[in-house]
């Protein structure tokens, strides 16, 4: 399995685990009288779920097992597929810390956090259909 | 990769590049309050996100991986399953249309679960007896 494709999937697996642990503390945040700036972080759990794993795996996987493009070039370009790694992740963890405090504090400036993780999250998926494209083909 | 995977898979890949693209909108406009109507973006992004990449994805590599069959059609009912996709795609464009211009509950939305409904059904039949053990 390619290097990109184990850093792919292990960081799939290191989100996996923060959403479980951080969905156990939202929802026992009523019953065990937690702090209510705990539900601020609804809406990227679900993120940590679906981008930060199931989506990670996928782009993993692919990498490593769709057909190849040829003998010489067999999986693209390396160095892109890596920016793509740094892109994801990068605005992932930016919209971590950045959107519950925009949801708590909405007059603290920290609305450029979001706007860098969307930009970031934009490119990492065009990037990723750019870069698996030419793998998609009948062998 | 059998054909229909082809166009599953890029269909689903093209589904992750329109999904992020209403994502990160959605995500900017929570930092820069640009569009108030915002939140009506929501249940596109949801939909093309879940059904266009996700399931569309899983069920475009199902296809190509399952086991085969040793006789001819090796893949199975395949019509079933273009009518599946484009069932899917179909449902989807719909839902997407359908719940922006009216909500969850739009006639256009509802008539795209429907197709989506058939869709799914077509494709766990044709999918069925290839969750099998290999060479059996
Ligand atoms: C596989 C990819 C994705 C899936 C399946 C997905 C799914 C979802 C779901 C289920 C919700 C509702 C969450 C809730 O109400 O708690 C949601 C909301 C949202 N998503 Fe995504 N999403 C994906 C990727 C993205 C990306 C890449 C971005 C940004 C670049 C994004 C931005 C948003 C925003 C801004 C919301 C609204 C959050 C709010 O309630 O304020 N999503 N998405």
């Amino acid at each position: 399995m390619p290097r990109l494709s184990r850093m792919f999937i292990k960081a799939g697996m290191l989100y996996l685990v923060a959403a479980f642990t951080l969905s156990f503390w939202v929802v026992a945040r009523a019953p065990l009288g937690l702090p209510g700036w705990l539900s601020a972080f609804q809406p990227v759990l679900a993120h940590l779920f679906v981008v930060g794993w199931i989506t990670q795996l996928i782009i993993g996987i692919a990498w490593w097992m769709f057909p190849k493009i040829t003998k010489d070039n067999p999986r693209g370009d390396v160095r892109f597929a890596w920016i793509i790694f740094a892109l994801l992740n990068i605005g992932l963890l930016l919209r971590l810390a950045a959107e519950p405090l925009v949801t708590l504090y909405p007059d603290a400036p920290l609305g450029w956090a979001l706007i860098a993780s969307a930009i970031c999250q934009l490119l990492a998926g065009w990037g990723v259909v750019i870069l698996l494209w030419p793998r998609v083909k009948e062998r | 990769m059998p054909v229909l995977s082809t166009w599953m898979v890029r269909a689903a890949l093209l589904s992750l590049g329109f999904g992020f693209a209403l994502g990160a909108w959605m995500l900017t406009a929570k930092a820069i309050p640009f569009d108030p109507t915002y939140r009506r973006l929501l249940a596109p992004h949801i939909e093309v996100l879940l059904f266009g990449w996700l399931l569309q994805l899983a069920v475009g590599v199902a296809l190509w991986i399952l086991p085969r069959f040793e006789k001819p059609p090796k893949y199975g009912r395949i019509r079933l399953a273009w009518t599946g996709f484009f069932l899917l795609n179909t449902g989807i464009a719909c839902v997407v249309i359908g719940s922006y211009v009216g909500g969850p509950s739009h006639p256009l939305a509802l008539a795209g679960h429907v197709f989506e409904l058939a869709a799914v059904l077509l494709l766990a039949i044709f999918l069925w007896p290839r969750v099998k053990p290999f060479m059996g």
